[in-house]
């Protein structure tokens, strides 16, 4: 069998103001149907792992997590190796209901950047207020960063884990070394 | 620069985030019409100055559709509500009489 390989083969970057590395490949399944139906819903708790996150937010948990991505939509997370379990799991227990499972791993790449200028650094890119009081805990966005559509959250306040589509991968990376670049410090929210 | 609310998925954004669709509430005239109410629909587009509905989409967020109305002179954005809707809701139309008390609410055309 062939070995998956991410967008960017786990590329990195230390030198700016905070550390960008493309992770993956992770597993990733878009889950659409009704989400105030209780078989949906529990079918997407068992293969994410965790419990349903709130509008605008994301439970996570080591590998695995479900993000809210719309009012008919969420992405479940888990290790790359399991998609393939998960989404039999799925399509088995919605067999009967009108939901639609699909394996996303490999449509999408996945960064994560380090750092106490994580913030900046989305700030810079994205149209979302950053500020700590604003943005925290378990919440979870869709935005764009710069010219591409982007969906992120913070496992930590210094950390941020940027999901994109593969096809700009490479973009994204050169995008996020340009927003941390060396002496660019905005220090907005320091 | 607008900010603009999605109903949808309650995030509230500049709009670079979101896509404009033009007029909103039109009535479509399809198979059956006269080639007048055709036209119409197809082409013919209000241009005012002042309240605006618009149909607008989420474009790099949810995704989803949703009814701005707005000031094309101020751009002053009264709010949002749902796509499922053939007119501005009360809540909507109070918003802009509190700002344009001489606005008239009345059939989208
Ligand atoms: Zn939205």
């Amino acid at each position: 069998m062939s070995d998956p390989v991410s967008a960017l083969k786990n590329i990195s970057d230390d030198t700016g103001l905070v550390t960008i590395s493309e992770i993956g490949p992770i597993g990733m399944i878009t889950l659409r149907g009704d989400l105030s139906d209780k078989a949906l819903v529990k079918a997407a708790v068992a293969a994410g792992g965790v419990n349903l996150p709130e509008q605008g937010h994301c439970n996570t948990q080591g590998t695995q997590g479900i993000a809210w991505m719309s009012p008919d939509e969420l992405l479940i997370i888990c290790a790359y190796a399991d998609v393939q379990d998960r989404l039999a799991d799925l399509r088995e227990k919605l067999a009967g209901s009108h939901a639609l499972v699909v394996n996303v791993s490999d449509a999408r790449a996945v960064f994560d950047i380090k750092g106490d200028h994580a913030r900046e650094v989305i700030a810079k890119l994205a149209p979302v207020d950053m500020h700590p009081d604003q943005f925290s805990g378990t919440m979870f966005r869709r935005t764009r960063f710069a010219q591409v559509p982007a969906a992120y959250w913070m496992p930590d306040g210094t950390s941020a884990r940027i999901v994109c589509f593969r096809s700009v991968a490479q973009y994204m990376f050169d995008l996020l070394k340009t927003a941390a670049m060396p002496g660019s410090e905005v220090r907005h929210y320091a | 620069m607008l900010t603009i609310h999605c109903p949808n998925c309650g995030v509230t954004a500049e709009e670079t985030e979101f896509h404009a669709h033009g007029e909103a509430h039109l009535k479509r005239f399809g198979p059956g019409s006269s080639e007048d109410e055709f036209e119409g629909y197809l082409f013919m587009r209000k241009n005012p100055k002042g309240v605006h509905f618009e149909r607008w989409r989420h474009q790099y967020g949810c995704g989803k559709w949703f009814h701005v109305a707005r000031c094309t002179m101020t751009l002053e954005v009264f709010g949002s509500y749902s796509a499922q809707t053939v007119e501005p809701p009360q809540e909507i139309i109070d918003a802009i009489q509190d700002r344009r008390p001489d606005f008239a609410a009345g059939p989208a055309r």
